[in-house]
């Protein structure tokens, strides 16, 4: 089974979100469910001087669904087995299975399963499945204007991009072994000094 | 850097749940059923689904894009974009963003307008009853009929609107019906770029100064002034050659009160600057590039005028020219980065080495948006700007940007090719004063900027409103513009025509329910740039009883007996949209374009000349100004402008571009009371307000006020309350989002959020134009909405 990976251009993302949201109508997702985010971070601060600005903050976005872990924490913590990886290589939920007891979504530390408060179960990112069997990529890759996503194979993606580099707020990634590949901000490397924080958004 | 990740709270918060409630909570009953299944992706059977190519249903967006629909049974099932291979930067897939990928959101809200209305109660309150179309029509004939023969057609408005914008949707119909009625009451101008409009020509004689995009390319310097294409788009893919420009080595600067998302993705520098005050800034730009003599003295001396006392038009010898203004010559005040530090709040050394930068990492791109000409003295910042790009002789080269309104050289976009016929009224208004000429149109003259006769003879008594929110949520002031249309002797029949019953219709008497361009044919090209066309084909049926404005009307030509003239002999839609394909854009800017036929039957969706060489504003009267001179009185740039000058309003409308103080503004008396300036920018979810009830757009980006924490500490507002944002023409409310991306001192509310009253008459739903003022610039009669000062404070109901 390959390994997938998502590359991740968060030097050039303008956090608008149409990912997210051609994310939402190929899967038909309710307001609530975001299989793909766009998390806004903030950092630094205005300092004034004789009335002018001196000092400015900074951000910079980046947009996540699911990783595709080689090491997946979502299955490791659900109780039902509802979590699993399919033949294809994807982490998969069954629904049938699944009990909504959120566990996967603690567990992940991308958020990357999402309760559906109507079906009483979680859902998350399957890649488009159905796309890569036509051969094509996921829905959300093909519709950022900043052309700032792709996706395929681990050893499709390193050749083209390399393996990236980690950025705030995501976790040291050798626990989970994501299958993502972020070429960072910029303003990534600011928020070493500088306070940086996930502006308030709307998925809690 | 890492942490815990983004959900560390909340696992953590479900540890002490979960302790307390033990292990209950994996007792479902689910939990028993069979566990090792085999799951299989549902993949689409292509035989049920059709796919059809189109043309992102047109708002006034800023691109126009092309979409990729899933149609199975008569319903859209899915939504998805450009997918031609290639990717070409000659010919870029034309990407889609939230608004149209969301699309089904608002095509199927059943909020939809289904059936005609009647108001039952008093105009405004809201009230309805569901009629026939019979009826509708009736009372539409009747009214129209009647108001032609008490007042005269100059007595009848189609206001300004684009909340429709193909060729044959929205409300050019209804024009080409009054036109074969004897006409209605004109107007000229936009909101969106009411003073470049006005005031690029003054300039350069055209409107015409952007190269083609590709152009950007080989640019080593771009300024995004105000500029936000991630955002507001500005031409689909703008953003993209940007980046592109980028890649190829061009620095970037983006100079707005807002961490916007262009100045996060395309720049890598920001800098913010007060409000209103960019003129001061490019004032003093050209101060240093002046003193610093970096200025492109061959490319002034053969195509400019007014720069300094050695050009200066016959008449106008001895008046001041604009060196003299940026070096303070008559007035004593040079233009110095220190003087604009205490106006614009940006480091005296930020200007200097800006102005350095830009005038000599050639060639440049000062690319003005218009955010900032949508205010008190728009028209002073528009010339400024193209001032600076004058003076640095960044014009008619590759790489280099005239500045000014940018149209693309070498041919725009039509925007309307449709055939709206020629007004019989000659009276046109400037389109922002259309509440003048409701409450005194007879007054109107040339003063308040009426052309085509010297005075009107009507005020306006009937308006049909189409694809429109300006009647009341996009227009200023919104509570002097509701006591206006309460007011039924003033006008005395509102027809609001739309999919939702919107702010505006919620003022009709009579609700005419239209269908979106998913449900009709249209025809669309590219908006301000590009070089496309798509065919946008009837793809589902009218929902409910909505019918195309194309239909609305031709039903209503019936009733008036033209319908043989208004249908040009039985077109219906589709018929049109071949007429326009084959007769005009064939036989004009696009003779390579396929015919209809063809272009249906490939279901393309759009056709694209891709761009190679791309086309340089103003590269033959570089090369020979006297043999290719400019549309302006002497030929040439116009530094100083002689009509200008002959207004004799010195104050308000210099001959020079200069820095004006606004009439609202954080230096006058009015900030004691109202000291936060706000500006309501274009927000990502809508296009103005359209969209504002897409449930997955607006879940993306609630409608909040943007602050500064420092604003927000002194007021003891915390992130997500409610907040108050009021001054002496209305109050509105909504949740404060706190934000470091805002400069301090400045707020935003994002424009286009739909009107909703409470009973006080505090608007609920946060519409900046409670706060914004009727007021007109002088020049173009424009609209200055985003110069407004307000206080903010805590909302405790």
């Amino acid at each position: 089974m390959p390994k997938y990976a998502f590359y991740i251009n968060s030097s050039a993302c303008s956090g608008c979100k149409t990912c997210q949201v051609a994310c939402k109508d190929k899967n038909d997702l309710p307001p609530g469910v975001s299989w793909r985010r766009v998390y806004e971070i903030e950092g630094g601060n205005w300092k004034e001087e004789n009335g002018a600005f001196t000092s400015l903050p900074f951000g910079y976005f980046l947009s996540l669904s699911c990783q595709n872990c080689e090491n997946p924490e979502c299955i490791k913590a659900c109780p039902t087995t509802a979590m699993h990886v399919n033949t294809a290589g994807i982490v998969t939920i069954n629904e049938e299975l699944c009990i909504g007891c959120k566990y996967c979504s603690w567990a992940c530390p991308y958020g990357a399963p999402q309760y559906d408060t109507v079906k009483k179960v979680m859902t998350k990112c399957n890649l488009c499945e159905d796309y890569l069997a036509a051969g094509e990529k996921p829905s959300c890759v093909n519709s950022c204007p900043a052309r700032a996503l792709d996706f395929g194979t681990w050893e499709e993606m390193t050749a083209r991009y390399g393996t990236g580099e980690n950025v705030f707020p995501l976790p040291e990634p050798s626990r989970y072994k994501p299958g993502m590949i972020i070429k960072p901000h910029g303003n990534a490397s600011r928020t070493r000094d500088n306070k940086a924080y996930i502006a308030e958004n709307e998925y809690k | 850097m890492s942490s815990d990740g983004l959900f560390s709270t909340s696992r953590r918060s479900f540890m002490k749940w979960s302790a307390m409630f033990g292990s209950a909570v994996l007792g479902g009953k689910r939990a028993a059923r069979e566990i090792f299944t085999t799951h299989k992706p549902e993949l689409p059977k292509e035989n049920e689904i059709k796919i059809v190519r189109t043309g992102c249903p047109a708002h006034n967006c800023g691109g126009r894009c092309l979409l990729k629909v899933y149609v199975k049974d008569g319903i859209i099932t899915r939504i998805e974009t450009d997918d031609r291979p290639g990717d070409d930067i000659s010919d870029p897939q034309l990407r889609a963003c939230i608004r149209g990928r969301s699309y089904r959101k608002r095509l199927y809200h059943p909020d939809r307008l289904k059936y005609p209305l009647k108001r039952t109660g008093k105009r405004g309150e809201g009230k309805f009853e569901r009629i026939s179309w019979d009826e509708a029509y009736e009372i539409m004939y009747n009214e129209i009929s009647r108001i032609i023969k008490q007042y005269g057609n100059s007595a009848i408005f189609i206001p300004y609107g684009t909340g429709s914008y193909t060729n044959l949707n929205g409300r050019w119909p209804a024009v080409r019906l009054m036109n074969l009625l004897g006409g209605s009451l004109g107007y000229y101008n936009s909101y969106s770029w009411a003073c470049t409009n006005i005031a690029t020509p003054y300039v350069y004689g055209t409107l015409n100064t952007g190269n083609q995009r590709q152009d950007w390319l080989n640019s080593r310097y771009i300024i995004m002034w105000g500029w936000n294409p991630a955002e507001m788009k500005d031409g689909t893919n703008s953003e993209y050659f940007i980046r592109k420009a980028r890649e190829n080595g061009a620095r970037t600067v983006c100079i707005d009160p807002r961490l916007s998302m262009s100045a996060v993705s395309l720049a890598d520098e920001w800098i913010p600057i007060r409000p209103g005050t960019d003129a001061a800034m490019m004032s003093a730009m050209a101060y240093v590039i002046i003193t610093e003599k970096l200025t492109d003295d061959d490319f002034i001396r053969r195509c400019c005028s007014g720069y300094d006392s050695t050009q200066m038009p016959a008449g106008c010898e001895n008046e001041e020219s604009y060196k003299d203004y940026i070096l303070g010559t008559r007035d004593g005040i040079p233009k110095t980065p220190e003087w604009a530090e205490k106006i614009t709040a940006v480091p005296a050394g930020t200007i200097a080495r800006i102005a350095r930068e830009y005038a000599t990492l050639k060639p440049a791109v000062l690319y003005q948006g218009y955010g900032m000409q949508r205010r008190a003295y728009g028209e002073q910042t528009v010339r400024a700007g193209a001032a600076l790009s004058a003076i640095t002789g960044n014009i008619g080269i590759p790489g280099g940007w005239a500045s000014g309104l940018g149209s693309q050289a070498g041919g725009e976009p039509f925007w309307t090719v449709f055939p709206a016929g020629e007004n019989p009224v000659k009276a046109r208004i400037p389109v922002f004063l259309w509440t003048e000429a409701i409450i005194r149109g007879k007054e109107m003259g040339a003063a308040e900027g009426v052309r085509g006769v010297t005075r009107l003879d009507n005020n306006i008594k009937l308006i049909w409103c189409i694809a429109s929110n300006i009647l009341i949520n996009q227009h200023s002031n919104i509570n002097r513009t509701t006591s206006i249309l309460r007011d039924e002797n003033l006008v005395e029949f509102i027809a609001v025509q739309d999919n939702f019953l919107t702010p505006s219709a919620m003022f009709a008497d009579l609700v005419l329910p239209a269908c979106t361009q998913f449900e009709t044919w249209g025809v669309e090209d590219g908006w301000k740039y590009g070089e496309e066309v798509f065919l946008t084909p009837k793809i589902i049926e009218p929902l409910y009883e909505s019918k195309s404005d194309y239909r609305i009307c031709a039903d209503l030509a019936k009733r008036f007996g033209v319908w043989n003239e208004f249908t040009a002999g039985g077109r219906d839609e589709k018929a049109w949209a071949e007429w326009i394909i084959d007769e005009i854009y064939r036989k004009t800017r696009f003779p390579g374009m396929p015919p209809f036929r063809e272009l249906e039957k490939s279901n393309a969706g759009v056709y694209v000349k891709p761009v190679r060489e791309p086309v340089i504003a103003f590269a033959d009267f570089r090369k020979d100004p006297e043999k290719h001179p400019l549309n302006t009185p002497t030929g040439r740039i116009e530094l100083f402008s002689k009509p200008l000058f002959d207004m004799k309003n010195p104050e308000e409308i210099p001959a020079v571009p200069k820095y004006i103080q606004e009439w609202e503004s954080p230096f006058g008396k009015e900030a004691e009371k109202y000291p936060l300036q706000a500006i309501g920018h274009h927000y990502m979810p809508r296009v103005h307000s359209t969209h504002h009830n897409n449930e997955w757009t607006m879940e993306a980006f609630p409608q909040v006020v943007f602050m500064n924490k420092i604003d927000a500490d002194r007021r003891k507002i915390k992130n997500g309350d409610i907040v108050k944002v009021f001054n002496d023409r209305g109050a509105l409310l909504a949740r404060c989002r706190i934000t470091s991306k805002i400069m301090p001192g400045v707020i935003d509310i994002p424009q286009g959020a739909w009107y909703k009253p409470d009973k006080k008459g505090i608007d609920r739903g946060g519409n900046i134009n409670m706060l914004t003022t009727e007021r007109w610039t002088a020049l173009a009669k424009g609209n200055p909405q985003h110069t407004i000062m307000v206080e903010v404070e805590k909302f405790r109901g």
